[in-house]
């Protein structure tokens, strides 16, 4: 277990004064990953808030080596600098133990990227990535991503007057990278920091491929006051609507289970993205909603109780 | 070493000599040869090499960036369509001034679906920022690869050395291997200045760089591909020098008394040799141009040589589906623009899909430059030989 302490009087990996929007889910959640990291680390990011946020030339947030590639790579990049280190650690050019952690959003991982993904899990690269999953394209300006909930007004999945936001349930991407076999996989998010720090450093000591699912509200896009960012992280893990898990050695275990599960309007209704359902002629969406996430929260309980 | 050896298996050997660091790869016919017999060289520890065998070209590309941009020698292969998968990080890793080199056979781009020689694909990444050279043979393509690796390197340039799809890819011939110890001997390590492994000195590579910055990282990227000529020339002399075999940038043969000359690129110029050798028989004076080293283009050498002759056929494997004809025509007839001596030049498109093209019928082509050299006038511009209903 990480002590608070320990990880305040470390040198900061990822310093401020970048250009995040006040309030934002992923800056709190890269800053909480490298402080995680006990190795020296390599840095890649796919295209998205937190490239953009973080690296307008000519400055960087970031203290550790960083690349940014394009938008679905970032996954092929860095299993590019993870063969690198290993033919010139072979050829004793590189002496230090490195760890090396993917950066993408949901669109850059659940959408555009998942096939770069798969193909760095299957070929077992030793690169943690983490989805900082903002449930939608915030960085262009809140389209609807495959992470987005039933229900949620985006851009392109707008609150209509026929149709209420997005009508597809999301994609259980965390299952998908499971169905790989990582070393190590597992949802998190940043208001349970230590849960995460712990996650963090298990999937970097873990012997191959690791994936962490990082729920990452976003004040803009999910429409909430910039300083409720943790409340409505906590949110999301108490209602079980983001379960904070991990799977390891075929075994799944839940890390936080909420004392009480709260019913998901008492998450929806903290955001601007569900308003509207709450004046919809009638309770299907909601319900719906409701459905699918007891159908997922009720699976992984019988699945760790097998574990 | 003489041996025969097809296209792909002489770039294979070129990289089993060169023992890069980082092979990322995808196989596509006509160069999945070339991914399986480099796999063959890992499997069987002839190499050091870390293979990626990646999942999609796209995959290959991003993956030889991560690499390259860690300090790492790098090389990949593909044709066609998946150099066009590629197109993306193409530009990304010549503007993050990655060394990367790419052993490519040309094949023609989709649709319709085809698996045989033309130069669509290869042309349409010609403005990607890779130095582009076009070989003739399976000798130059080896000699190539090796010289393509030191080039990049030192340019701070990635590269593509191409052979026609089949033709060259995979036709047997003789050729003059190096021994394995000169080759990395030639190459020596790789100097890099900036590395993402070195964790003491962090770097942030490809940040966000918008109006105020982006056109002076642009331009530098562009000075260097306006800087490169006089590297590649080092090298190949350097290669030259120590190995036997000097290439020149734009190859003339018997082209100081011609009267007309056939420009072409790739192993056209090879049959198209044969053609020169059969009309001189017969008295008449023509002459080859071929275009060896394509991007940069090197205006200069090839002004000086177009303007030997009264009359240039430009024979392209390629079409810029604009009205204009083809490539290497539309760069040669903009080279001569200011040019006090223009000869006469006419566009012949021709064997496009892998459609063959004989000696016989580069012999015709000369006929017609000879007659168009009588009338003073060309007829038409751009014409598609060897086509039906032309």
């Amino acid at each position: 277990m990480a002590k608070l302490k320990e990880l305040a009087a470390q040198k900061e990996r990822f310093v401020g004064g970048h250009r995040a929007c006040a309030g934002c889910g992923a800056s709190i959640i890269a800053r909480q990953v490298l402080m995680a990291a006990e190795n020296p680390v390599v840095v890649g990011a796919s295209t998205g808030c937190l490239e953009v946020f973080s690296t307008i030339y000519p400055y960087s947030a970031w203290n550790v080596p960083y690349i940014h590639n394009a938008f679905e790579n970032v996954a092929a990049t860095m299993a590019g600098v993870e063969a690198a280190y290993r033919a010139l650690k072979k050829k004793g050019k590189i002496k230090k133990d490195l760890r090396f952690i993917a950066f993408g959003g949901d669109g850059g991982t659940y959408d555009i990227g998942i096939q770069a993904l798969s193909g760095m899990i299957e070929r077992r690269h030793r690169v943690l990535y983490v989805c900082y999953n903002n449930e939608a394209y915030m960085n262009t300006g809140i389209q609807r991503s495959s992470a987005t909930p039933r229900g949620a007004h985006t851009t392109t999945s707008p609150a209509g007057k026929v149709i209420p936001g997005k009508l597809q349930f999301r994609k259980n991407l965390t299952e998908i990278v499971i169905a790989h076999e990582p070393a190590y996989a597992a949802q998190a998010t940043l208001g349970y920091w230590n849960d995460l720090v712990t996650k963090v450093r298990k999937a970097l000591d873990a012997e191959g491929p690791s994936f962490l699912n990082i729920s990452a509200p976003c004040r803009l896009g999910w429409a909430y006051a910039p300083e409720k960012t943790v409340k409505v992280s906590k949110m999301a893990v108490e209602s079980c609507i983001w379960p904070l898990y991990e799977y390891q050695d075929g075994k799944y275990r839940i890390t936080i289970k909420p004392k009480e599960k709260k019913p998901i309007t008492e998450f929806l209704k903290m955001q601007g993205r569900f308003a509207h359902l709450f004046k919809w002629k009638d309770d299907v969406p909601i319900k719906e909603f409701q459905e699918e996430v007891d159908f997922i929260w009720n699976r992984l309980l019988k699945r760790s109780e097998v574990s | 070493m003489i041996v025969a050896r097809t296209g792909n298996e002489a770039m294979a050997e070129a990289m089993r000599q060169i023992n890069p660091d980082v092979v990322a790869a995808y196989p596509i016919t006509p160069a999945t040869e070339i991914v399986q017999l480099f796999s063959k060289f890992v499997h069987d520890g002839l190499v050091d090499t870390e293979f990626v065998p990646v999942e999609s070209e796209h995959s290959a590309c991003s993956a030889c960036c991560g690499a390259s941009a860690s300090g790492a020698r790098v090389m990949t292969s593909t044709a066609s369509q998946g150099l066009a998968l590629m197109h993306e990080i193409l530009f990304i890793a010549a503007g993050l001034r990655l060394p990367i080199t790419i052993c490519l056979v040309n094949r023609s781009l989709s649709s319709p679906i085809n698996i045989h020689c033309d130069h669509s694909d290869t042309m349409a990444s010609r403005d990607a920022g890779w130095l582009q050279i076009y070989t003739e043979n399976a000798q130059e393509a080896y000699d190539t690869t090796i010289q393509l690796v030191k080039m990049a390197e030192q340019a701070l340039l990635p590269g593509i050395v191409s052979t026609d799809a089949f033709i060259i890819s995979h036709g047997l011939e003789r050729v003059e291997l190096i021994d394995d110890k000169e080759v990395p001997k030639f190459l020596g390590e790789r100097k890099v200045n900036y590395s993402l492994l070195d964790v003491d000195n962090p770097i942030t590579l490809g940040p966000l760089d918008l109006q105020d910055y982006f056109f002076e990282h642009k331009r530098s990227e562009i000075d260097a591909m306006n800087n490169v000529l006089p590297i590649i020339e080092k090298v190949q002399k350097e290669f030259g020098d120590k190995f036997g075999r000097y290439y020149p940038i734009v190859d003339e043969y018997k082209l100081d008394d011609a009267e007309v000359a056939i420009l072409v690129m790739g192993s056209t110029g090879g049959t198209a040799k044969v053609a020169v050798e059969r009309m001189r028989e017969k008295g008449k004076k023509v002459g080859l141009i071929r275009a060896r080293v394509y991007r940069p283009f090197p205006k200069d050498a090839m002004t000086k040589a177009l303007s030997k002759v009264k009359v240039v056929g430009v024979m392209d494997r390629s079409d810029t589906m604009s009205t204009l004809g083809g490539h290497l025509y539309n760069d040669a007839r903009s080279i001569l623009y200011k040019s006090d001596n223009q000869p006469l030049m006419k566009n012949f498109i021709y064997g496009l899909g892998g459609r063959d093209i004989s000696i016989e019928e580069i012999e015709a082509i000369y006929e017609q430059l000879f007659d168009i050299q009588k009338s003073g006038e060309v007829d038409k511009d751009v014409v598609y030989f060897g086509v039906r209903g032309e």
